[in-house]
């Protein structure tokens, strides 16, 4: 016995799962909305998610490199960044636009707060929001740029620009139009499938779904947040957005499900783990908090998207959700009664 | 339906199937047998021979030291020929007693001999196990007749056998049950006489159906006496999951079983218990499982306590490949070993040699908040924000989030994506916090 054993604490054997593969996991579940959004957008919009996803790879590459610090690019988690940050762009904006909000996300509020894990709020999202204030016409025009048939894709095709179905709900509530719902040009179908006007990401339920049941099944993330969160957003619509509906209810609620970013963000967003609580309890909370918010967007607001702005302030509410939703120990729930 | 605990526990790759199927193979020891003074819970034992006396098998040859404490005998008969610090399991140096064996294995006077524990009194029978030095043989080592004597025996309404045996790896109480299922059924019996109205539950995990079986038949006709299936899910065999899946009643740090009526041993334990009570002889063997994809032919070995691991690995056929890590125990609670040169005590239950160390492939990175630890814990706790305070040494806000209540089973670590060595820092918080709270009470 002349080799030297490898002596540590125990456990001494761990689980298969790591940060890269769940990481990995994500991605893959992301590609059947990036394939659909290619396919819907064109060529463009490959290059938005490409671009998204290279920027904010290299940002965090030259800002570890730059602190002398370790460099993480291997865990993919930046490459999840870029992918949900090109989700979350019209496919019509500049290639500009996407190199700014990736080092907007990486950089700022995922680096400086101290890399993987520590950020505040979902880095993606951040970018996004950083962007909409930034530059609001660019990011909400949907408009297919006019020019080669490749890059237009099948929305340029079908020649269908402008205005998103949601915003089309709402403005059918602001021109007080007695219309019903689908008269109003959203076709539920398509909203379904995807082929609608939107960013590149969030169109296709279909395709988002087809990712949401890959993550849930390979356990990345528990189905626990997204249904709490589309459940209440949906009692929130039935009950006090009746009045941008005049049609059918069903329909009006099926619209509000597939419509905007309500699937990608209660799948993709509000189940990032580094910026939704970790306690149990809390997840239902800020579910809850998600489907409320996002409610009170999409009905009172004054534009139809609310999910972004939703998920964004639930994310700083976090850390005082967690502190109130501490689970009591094994063994310890009489001291708690007895309080 | 197996009864089980609900919150938390993990399903580790059990690998149970190398050394399961091998009877228990006895093992005669070689060289000289090494007894360190502590083999348990609590004050050290004080040794009752001098260098130079003759021991025969059997033999008490240390004292306990306190009130929780244990006696230890020879297992052989020889000569005492020191009384040194030895290197033992856990990589420190202990007071043993060395003893060299001259192989006529001569027993003191009534070894062996058959007693009837119904004419005995209770105080006899406990006075028995305390003689004999049993104590927590699952892996804790808390003596036996501390145990056996509550403060209130008539409020003990439970006498739980462990068989759970939920450490992957470890098939020793599984081959017992097998292979000396009377014996169980005997200790049982014992222990259910000193408790009027207690009845005697043997829990079992249901990856040991033929165990189940073995056990359901023995006590058909015992009518204080069952066998509970347990689901099988680690830590399933921790002492409070097991009071939970079998009587749904919780205890946390600070409480005894005893507290909520309860007296949980462990299979080898109670074993050990009818070997003193009923046939007079002391705690001088332990069932060791030899194992791990390093090894010749895994198996189950009947060793003398004071034998070395080098000695049962010989048996064993040696290596089969130069193993990486070896541990004393099983893959998640067990210790580490860099020598093999160790003594088999009181607490030995396996020798794990694995080709591949898992922990040193994986290099810890950042916590990513992924909430595994938390859907793992057996105990409710938040291990993501218990690291936060133990990395910051914040022994108060440790305590705070009732971190006291870890008990380091290993499943926060085991299912971390980040491979953070969370329960390595708990055992530094824990021993940490215990003395803040000791320091607090003066």
């Amino acid at each position: 016995m002349s080799d030297l054993l490898n002596v540590s604490s125990s456990p001494h054997v761990r689980s298969k799962d790591t940060t890269a593969s769940i990481m990995r996991d994500v991605v893959i579940a992301l590609i059947p909305a990036a394939v659909f959004g290619v396919y819907n957008f064109g060529l463009r919009a490959l290059m938005i998610i490409l671009i998204c996803v290279a920027s904010c790879v290299v940002t965090e590459y030259l800002f570890e490199k730059g602190m002398k610090r370790k460099i993480t690019i291997g865990d993919y988690s930046a490459v999840v960044t870029g992918m949900i940050l090109a989700m979350n762009l019209p496919a019509s904006v500049p290639f500009w636009m996407p190199i700014i909000g990736g080092v907007f996300a990486i950089l700022i509020v995922k680096q400086l707060f101290g890399g993987l894990g520590q950020n505040f709020m979902n880095p993606a999202l951040a970018g996004r929001c950083f962007l909409m204030i930034s530059f609001a016409g660019r990011m909400t025009s949907f408009a297919v740029e006019k020019g080669n048939a490749l890059l237009q894709g099948a929305m340029g095709i079908d020649g269908f620009s402008g205005a998103t179905p949601l915003a089309l709900v709402e403005n059918a509530e602001n021109s007080k139009a007695a219309l019903a719902v689908a008269d109003s040009g959203v076709d539920v179908l398509q909203m379904f499938l995807g082929t609608t006007a939107g960013t590149i990401g969030e169109t296709s339920v279909i395709a988002l779904l087809i990712g949401a049941i890959y993550m849930i099944y390979k356990k990345v993330i528990s189905p626990k947040i997204p249904c709490i969160y589309i459940l209440t957003t949906l009692i929130f619509m039935a009950l006090f957005g009746g009045h941008l509906s005049t049609g059918d209810l069903p329909i009006f609620l099926f619209a509000q499900l597939c419509g905007g970013g309500l699937m990608f963000g209660a799948f993709f967003m509000a189940t990032d783990y580094v910026t939704s609580p970790i306690t149990p309890k809390g997840q239902i909370v800020f579910a809850v908090c998600l489907g409320l918010l996002t409610g009170i967007f999409r009905a009172f607001g004054p534009s139809a998207e609310g999910v972004s702005y939703a998920i964004i302030l639930c994310n700083l509410l976090v850390p005082l959700i967690e502190k109130v939703t501490m689970p009591v120990a094994f063994g310890r729930e009489d001291e708690k009664n007895g309080k | 339906m197996a009864a089980t605990f609900q919150q938390g526990g993990i399903h580790p790759f059990e690998g149970k199937d190398l050394s399961k199927d091998l009877p228990i193979k006895v093992v005669m020891p070689e060289g000289d047998l090494v007894y360190p003074m502590s083999q348990h819970i609590g004050a050290p034992a004080k040794p009752i021979v001098q260098k130079g006396d003759r021991v025969l098998v059997g033999q008490k040859i240390a004292e306990k030291g306190g009130f929780i404490s244990a006696n230890i005998s020879s297992s052989v008969s020889g000569t005492v020929k020191a009384i040194e610090p030895r290197l033992v399991t856990n990589g420190s140096y202990c007071n043993c007693i060395i003893v060299e064996n001259d192989k006529k294995y001569e027993t003191v006077e009534g070894f062996g001999q058959d007693r009837d524990y119904t004419k005995m009194s209770k105080e006899d029978i406990i006075k028995a196990v305390e003689e004999a030095g049993i104590v927590g043989l699952g892996g804790a080592g808390f003596p036996t007749h501390v145990k056996l004597s509550p403060k209130n025996p008539d409020q003990i309404d439970y006498v739980l056998v462990n068989g759970a045996e939920c450490e992957p790896y470890l098939t020793s109480d599984y081959r017992l049950m097998l292979e000396e299922p009377e014996k169980v059924v005997g200790g049982l019996k014992v222990m259910v006489s000193l408790f009027p109205k207690a009845k005697g539950v043997i829990g079992i995990e249901d990856n040991k159906p033929d165990a189940i079986a073995k056990l359901e038949e023995l006590v058909r006709n015992e009518d204080r006496i069952e066998v509970c299936p347990l689901k099988t899910k680690y830590p399933q065999g921790a002492e409070r999951q097991v009071i939970y899946a079998i009587t749904g009643r919780k205890i946390n740090v600070s409480k005894l079983p005893a507290d909520v009526g309860c007296v949980v041993d462990n299979v080898d334990t109670v074993i050990g218990i009818y070997n003193a009570v009923c046939k007079n002889i002391p705690l001088i063997r332990k069932i060791v499982t030899v194992t791990g994809d390093a090894v010749k032919t895994p198996q189950n070995f009947n060793v003398r306590t004071g034998t070395t691991y080098q000695q049962v690995l010989k048996e064993a056929g040696g290596f089969r490949e130069q193993p990486e890590k070896i541990i004393s125990g099983g893959p998640m609670m067990g210790m580490a070993l860099f020598d093999l040169n160790v003594p088999i005590g009181k607490t030995s239950s396996a020798l794990l040699c694995l080709t591949r160390d898992n922990v040193a492939e994986l290099e810890p990175s950042a916590c990513i908040r992924c909430g595994r630890c938390v859907a793992a814990c057996p105990s409710n706790l938040v291990p993501q924000k218990m690291m936060e305070y133990a990395e910051a040494n914040n022994v108060e806000g440790f305590i705070g989030i009732n971190g006291t209540e870890c008990y380091q089973c290993g499943s926060c670590t085991y299912v971390c994506p980040a491979k953070r060595q969370l329960t390595q820092a708990f055992k530094h918080a824990v021993g940490s916090a215990k003395a803040f709270q000791a320091a607090q009470k003066k």
